[in-house]
């Protein structure tokens, strides 16, 4: 079956009223990147509430619906044969072909639902149904009619020229990455923060991201490991600065001055304070983690709500509810799983207290902070000034040029 | 720019630019095919032949038991699988110890799959077996025993030559294979005289480009080649022969052993010195046997308290590149089977370097690696793991 043309279904985009062309808008420019990525060329337009991909040249089917399956607030993409008008008893043996072609076993209960919308069409939308349901039926009297609960949904639209689907390839759901702000990720090697980033995008936001970096006692392969990460999460979040940022300063300092089972609370409040100063800067409304309540010995809800005071920005953990398996299941269908079981050390992993207080005081842990009290904020300074931005999409790397 | 210190050739070697330029003159002007008719073909079949004739002499044998392969992963496959499956009228079973590299290990646990039997002996605390623990192992099913030369991670030398005589008093038919890719370019190795019927080598390891390795198979081994084509290296090894990469081998081999002794003394002076100087610090162990029972260039070396792969990146700040004992994250631990086989404590598995010389490290470059050691050990113990 040759498919010239794809009908976009999109769920939650229908309902927001007066929002509704700027939700459309943001979809259509998204589907407009993915598909430059495809071989070919595609038309994407809008009309009466629909969105369609008209291919104007051959093209590969899976890689197009592979494309259209990384752009969020699609929930269907429905493979479409299109024809010219054709009266009705044409369009009745075209449509019997159709049938035909995508359902060679036959054996299903079906049910015809034509949309008319070129009202100069003879006949109305029930008349329609009946032919062709009639048509169908005679043609392969194993099928069954079922207007309640069929098999086969076969849509027939009657616009400017007739269109034929009846298989309705799940998307990914969501809204639109541009409609919803930017927020700033906080990216890890690991395998949460990546589905993270994707939960949150998929709600139509925007993300940069931050690694905090540990040179020269990190691998440049665990640079390596979460900018390929970031290109994963890219594919369907769109472009991700990612700021690579040297911690290495703050870590030493903060193993000299404070207690050794505070160590990773008290870096982890620094991360979230500089992520922090970074959302600011690059105009993100939000934090975004992989945090995940008792996951591991750092993610008590103590140390969660410990960890949590020092931001006033809202932190996002999509997946704090989440079981490991959850998430690695999430992890492996969006494609980051087998980048983020590399095993490099990272900054988090190389000076690990053994055994980390797990119920902090915030009190006790404020005063072990005034310890840091003469250079920390410098430090902090500086560990931003090290901020070397990474432009990051599907398609490659680049570093941001300095002005 | 700081210099560059390479302590890291069990990996692999730089290449010998005198090799380099040899390998580019064959690509550029010799480029023939060996099986081709004509004078360009003939060149190069007598570059291939000249490699073999310089290899057998290295190891005191005939050139038509050598075969080129692409690394020498390939070549203890060949030998393994290819001699298990040629043989297993014979019997099924095979003899390994736990610590051979991955190309034999993996070998054994495929022939497993094909319903070989596969014995794994286990070494001493120096990583070390002893042919009494081989000559046990021997049944009347035995086909094959696969030991290495030179271990690649501690750099403990096994006996190879009274295991190769306990076996064939057992039976001369029992086939014995040796990994020497670590051992071949430091040692003196000779198959006959240690009754080796199999011999793995390979070109990297011993300044020669990546993507050449070397078997030897002698005389009346019967062995199923695993890549069917078209039939060059007498059958053995089909594939259009890497001419400029066996050229290559050969002649770095030929540099090396030309003046092996005194190389090998040399390295042993080198690895002497490092050790010498470590010693005012606590809590470092030297894995393996002291001095000459052990490799001339591999110094294994457990680390209190220190992470190695931290280390290796303090290390490389400075210039100086080694490799971890093994690569370890809380991810996915990957933990080395030599340093378990040895006893290793749990928590230096992931607290051991290895340093590995060639004939290319001078005094100076040891001085300066001791002298990182001496100062980064201490500073990253400050951040030790309570």
């Amino acid at each position: 079956m040759k498919y010239e043309s794809f009908l976009i279904k999109y769920a939650e985009i229908g309902i927001k009223g007066k929002n509704r062309h700027l939700f459309e808008e943001a979809l259509v420019n998204q589907m407009k990147l993915a598909l430059r990525r495809c071989e070919g060329h595609f038309a994407v337009t809008r009309s009466s509430g629909r969105v369609f991909v008209d291919a104007l040249e051959d093209y590969d089917f899976d890689e197009v619906v592979d494309a259209l399956q990384h752009v969020f607030g699609i929930t269907g993409i429905c493979p479409m044969v299109v024809c010219k008008v054709l009266p009705i008893e044409e369009l009745a043996a075209e449509v019997v072909k159709f049938v035909g072609a995508e359902y060679p076993d036959r054996h299903h209960t079906f049910k015809v639902h034509a949309r008319r919308l070129d009202k100069n069409y003879p006949l109305d939308s029930m008349q329609i149904n009946e032919e062709l349901g009639a048509a169908i039926l005679d043609a392969y009297p194993e099928m069954k009619v079922d207007v309640h609960h069929p098999e086969i949904l076969v849509t027939v639209e009657i616009r400017e020229r007739m269109y034929l689907y009846s298989h309705i390839i799940p998307g990914p759901g969501g809204l639109p990455v541009g409609i919803g702000g930017k927020a700033m990720l906080l990216l890890s090697g690991g395998i949460n923060s990546p589905v993270a980033g994707y939960m949150v995008s998929k709600r139509g936001v925007k993300l940069d991201a931050v690694y905090f970096n540990a040179p020269p006692y990190t691998s440049e392969r665990a640079l390596q490991k979460v900018v390929d990460l970031a290109r994963q999460v890219a594919a369907y979040s769109g472009t991700i600065w990612l700021h690579n940022i040297n911690f290495t300063e703050i870590q030493l300092y903060i193993y000299e001055k404070c207690p050794h089972d505070e160590l990773t609370i008290i870096m982890r409040r620094y991360m979230m304070r500089i992520a922090e100063l970074l959302a600011k800067k690059y105009e993100c409304l939000a934090l975004v983690t992989g945090e995940s309540i008792g996951q591991v010995a750092s993610q008590t809800m103590t140390r969660l709500s410990v960890t949590n005071e020092v931001c006033t920005l809202p932190v996002f953990r999509p997946v704090i509810a989440f079981d490991k398996e959850d998430i690695i299941t999430m992890s492996k269908k969006i494609g980051t799983y087998d980048t983020s079981i590399l095993p490099y050390e990272d900054c988090c992993t190389i000076f690990v207290a053994k055994h980390p207080v797990t119920k902090p005081v915030a009190e006790v842990i404020r005063r072990h902070e005034k310890n840091l009290e003469e250079k920390i904020d410098e430090m902090v300074e500086r560990a931003i000034e090290t901020d070397e931005i990474l432009i990051v999409d599907a398609s490659g790397v680049r570093k941001l040029q300095e002005n | 720019m700081i210099n560059e210190i390479y302590l890291d050739n069990s990996a692999t070697t730089q290449c010998f630019p005198e090799t380099a330029e040899l390998v580019s003159r064959i690509l550029t002007e010799e480029y023939g095919n060996p099986s081709s008719m004509h004078h360009k073909g003939v060149e190069a079949e007598r570059r291939l032949t000249q490699a073999k004739e310089t290899l057998a002499d290295i190891l005191k044998v005939s050139g038509r038991n050598l075969y080129f392969t692409s690394c020498g992963t390939e070549s203890d496959n060949l030998a393994i699988a290819g001699c298990a499956r040629a043989n297993q009228r014979a019997g099924k079973h095979l003899i390994t110890t736990v610590i051979e590299h991955p190309a034999v290990i993996e070998t054994m646990h495929a022939l497993e799959e094909e319903g070989f039997e596969v014995t794994y002996l286990p070494v001493d605390s120096d990583g070390v077996v002893s042919p009494e623990t081989v000559a046990g192992a021997l049944r009347d099913d035995t086909i094959l025993v696969s030991i290495m030369h030179t271990n690649n991670e501690i750099g403990s030398l096994q006996p190879i030559a009274e295991i190769g005589r306990l076996i064939k008093e057992r039976n001369p038919k029992i086939l014995f294979h040796v990994d020497a890719v670590q051992g071949f370019g430091k040692a003196q190795i000779y198959p006959k005289r240690m009754k080796i019927d199999l011999l793995s080598a390979s070109g990297h390891k011993i300044h020669a480009p990546k993507g050449v390795g070397l078997l030897y198979v002698a005389d009346g081994v019967k062995i199923r080649p695993t890549l069917p084509g078209g039939g060059q290296q007498g059958g053995m090894r089909s594939g259009t022969e890497n001419v400029a990469g066996a050229a290559a081998m050969a002649f770095s081999a030929k540099r090396l052993y030309d003046h092996l002794e005194e190389d090998v003394d040399r390295l042993y002076a080198l690895r002497a010195r490092l050790i010498e100087q470590l010693q005012g610090l606590d809590g470092v162990r030297v894995n393996g046997k002291p001095g000459r029972e052990s490799a001339p260039h591999v110094i294994s070396l457990s680390v209190q308290g220190v992470r190695a792969e931290v280390l290796l990146h303090a290390l490389e700040d400075r210039g100086v590149y080694v490799s971890a004992g093994s690569a370890c994250s809380s991810n996915r631990p990957h933990l080395s089977e030599t340093l378990k086989a040895i006893g290793t404590p749990k928590e230096l598995l992931d607290a051991t370097i290895r340093l590995s010389l060639s004939v290319l490290n001078t005094e100076e470059e040891i001085d300066t690696a001791a002298a990182a050691l001496l100062e980064i050990i201490p500073f990253l113990r400050k951040y030790t793991r309570h």
